[in-house]
């Protein structure tokens, strides 16, 4: 029987998966996901941490207790110290496997390989050797498993580029019979959705945001959907280089749609209590309100869903951009 | 040029000594008021953590009274610390105060990026003379340590209430008005003895509690709500995990000066708890528990503003390490919010549960 490896459905799967799945799965081990994002998971990841944890950090221990419970013999929670040369995640990426480990109870083993390229991009081969040695005693075979993981990331990478959005860009590669159906999503206005990708994409804790403007009529653009290169070319304006890499995104997409001919809006999406998003969240609605005068919307995401309010509130803001866009506005008032 | 810069406790001893032996006109923003914290909670983002509002605040003031230049300092994270400096010049610069910002960090590139900053403010002085300005201000922060920890021990048993508070102002008044080396001699003499001036009674039983946690909440009184007096008064020896000279030695130094108090010790204990920095003051917080349990402590108080990450990452950690040591941890968070009673209630059940631990041990 095959090893059973554990990888919670949160945090930076959304950006990372593709890899550590060919990676586990290169080794002989069977990957398991955690179910998806649910009322259970995330009421389990609040009783699991403290109040003031930032949501998705509460969603990503109900993750890892929806895979302690499955069960598993590992789970794979990466140490992220930083995943690009001299820049950090966030605080609490660091200290969660810590966190994890300290706060529920009946954890199987917990694989929390430290990945920083705060020094150089060696230590991160390093890391994986370091990982597959639990798997195979092989290091040739471990060093084609990291390989075929990284050809992996680099063709999702490209899907995402193409526009598609993370869901859809896995299940085009992991799931044949979908590709058929894969329509591209028409509209009258586009706005682009400005967030972490563990609050933008995850349905259940962004209220299904995506498809919902989907089905009111918007196309949707993330900072996803850029390459690395104009994401830290627009970044590069700020007085002082930001040391956070998703933060680095968030500006730099920011900036990036803020400027662009064809968007019609912007959504900042943040999530309550995340550090992070209080700054770039600032310096983007001040960059936006400043040079230009495209609609912003700012949106905080905690675990006290109110559809109903966050609806409304997308209503009115599509409302004033198609308003404003209409050409007949001069007449009114 | 008016410089200024902003608060943290008794930071300002130190930096206004330094700027003032430079023949530097120094602006010092009013002490740290309900009016400041409006200010920054109305103009800084609203999920910011609340140092970032009180220097906002402290900004605003002091360019009201005529300052031009500010120092800061920065960082290079993962704290958001490190980029405060940026964010709080974009908003100062939107509600339209011009101010000069001097951000002193780390260099990204060279070191001649610090050296071209700091030569902003000194002008044409000589690199000795401001070597000789930062160890005049280091002697200042040491003084002033060294009197604050005598009142720590002092406090407790005194047998005026608020004479201790009354001789700490009276003291490092004393030391803030020092303008040369050998004046800091006599000056930091006078406010030893003006500390042992108190009078005290040396056999009352005490409490004795470590206070642990971030830099500006632990440093500042304005920010934790008096939380050292307050213990005082119920009869408990407190101490930081913090000082502002060893943070001075630690950071700025990069540890030179050998022999005085260090932090390295906290991170070394903090494994197996935390076996990983995340930032801030966080792998200190977890590490100073075992510490002070080991020097005889009976409990601690973790403190930290609303949203700081680094101390969330140990809040959520610190109850298992009280278990496994058997120290009473307390975790107080504040922010715009915050009222002194409630926390002073806190502060009497928490003592209170010591005090009753200590007497079922007793027996």
């Amino acid at each position: 029987m095959s090893v059973k490896v554990g990888i919670p459905r949160a945090l930076l799967y959304y950006y990372y998966y593709p890899l550590w799945k060919d990676f586990f799965e290169s080794l002989g081990c069977e990957v398991v996901l955690s179910d998806k994002s649910n009322k259970g998971i995330l009421d389990s990841g609040i009783k699991n941490t403290v109040d003031e944890a930032c949501l998705p950090v509460k969603l990503a221990f109900g993750h890892v207790k929806n895979l302690a419970d499955k069960p598993v013999d590992y789970i794979f929670i990466p140490r992220l110290v930083s995943v690009a040369y001299k820049e950090y995640i966030c605080p609490k990426f660091l200290g969660f496997p810590d966190m994890a480990r300290q706060n529920i109870v009946g954890l199987p083993a917990v694989i929390d390989t430290t990945i920083s390229f705060m020094r150089k991009r060696h230590n991160v081969d390093q890391a994986y050797k370091q990982l597959g040695k639990k798997f195979s005693g092989n290091p040739i075979k471990v060093r084609q498993a990291y390989h075929k993981g990284l050809r992996a990331l680099a063709k999702y990478n490209q899907l995402l580029l193409k526009g598609h959005l993370p869901e859809e860009a896995m299940s085009i590669m992991y799931d044949r019979s979908a590709k058929a159906s894969q329509v591209k999503p028409c509209g009258d206005l586009n706005i682009a959705i400005i967030g972490h990708p563990y609050n933008i994409y995850d349905p259940y804790i962004s209220m299904n945001i995506i498809k919902r403007l989907q089905s009111m009529g918007v196309v949707v653009v993330t900072p996803d959907h850029l390459s690395e290169d104009e994401v830290r070319h627009q970044a590069g304006r700020l007085p002082k280089k930001l040391f956070w890499t998703l933060g680095q995104r968030m500006i730099g997409a920011g900036y990036h749609y803020a400027e662009s001919e064809d968007i019609d809006g912007i959504i900042h999406i943040a999530a309550f209590g995340c550090g992070p998003d209080s700054m770039t969240g600032e310096l983007i609605e001040r960059n936006i309100r400043g040079s230009t005068k495209l609609p912003f919307l700012n949106l905080t995401l905690d675990e006290h869903t109110g559809e109903a309010g966050v609806i409304t509130r997308l209503e009115a803001f599509l409302d004033m951009v198609r308003w404003k866009n209409s050409p007949k506005k001069q007449f009114i008032s | 040029m008016k410089v200024t810069f902003p608060h943290m406790g008794y930071l300002y001893v130190c930096v206004k000594g330094l700027l003032e032996y430079l023949d530097i006109e120094v602006i010092l923003p009013p002490p740290t008021s309900k009016r400041t914290l409006t200010l920054g909670t109305k103009y800084g983002p609203e999920f910011a953590c609340m140092p970032l509002k009180l220097n906002l605040g402290n900004m605003i003031e002091a360019s009201e009274l005529g300052a031009d230049t500010l120092i800061m300092i920065g960082g290079c994270g993962p704290c958001r610390f490190g980029y405060y400096a940026q964010v709080e010049y974009a908003i100062l610069k939107d509600l339209g105060y011009h101010y000069n910002m001097v951000v002193l960090e780390p260099p990204d590139k060279h070191i001649s990026e610090l050296t071209t900053r700091i030569r902003k403010i000194t002008g044409n002085k000589s690199w000795v003379q401001v070597i000789k300005a930062i160890r005049f201000a280091y002697q200042k922060s040491r003084a002033v340590d060294e009197v604050e920890l005598m009142s720590f021990k002092i406090r407790p048993r005194e047998l005026v209430l608020g004479e201790t508070d009354r001789a700490l102002a009276k003291a490092i008044k004393e030391i803030d008005n020092a303008a040369s080396p050998q004046q800091l001699q006599l000056a930091l003499l006078r406010s030893k003895d003006i500390m042992n001036s108190v009078a005290i009674d040396p056999n009352r039983p005490v409490i004795k509690i470590a206070l642990i946690g971030e830099i500006y909440t632990l440093l500042d009184p304005f920010s934790n709500l008096n939380i050292e007096r307050h213990l005082g008064r119920l009869g408990v020896e407190v101490d930081r995990s913090i000082y502002l000279s060893e943070w001075i030695n630690d950071h700025l130094f990069m540890g030179l000066l050998k022999g005085i108090r260090s932090t390295k010790e906290y991170c070394q204990s903090a494994a197996p708890f935390l076996n990983h920095f995340v930032g801030g003051h966080g792998l200190e917080t977890i590490g100073s528990v075992s510490v002070y349990a080991k020097r005889g402590y009976h409990g601690a108080i973790q403190l930290f503003p609303f949203t700081c990450m680094p101390e969330i990452v140990a809040q959520s950690i610190l109850p298992k390490v009280g278990d496994a040591l058997a120290m009473p941890v307390m975790t107080l968070i504040v922010d715009e919010h915050s009222g002194e009673a409630g926390m002073i209630t806190r502060l009497e059940a928490f003592v209170d549960l010591l005090t009753r631990k200590r007497e079922f041990k007793a027996n």
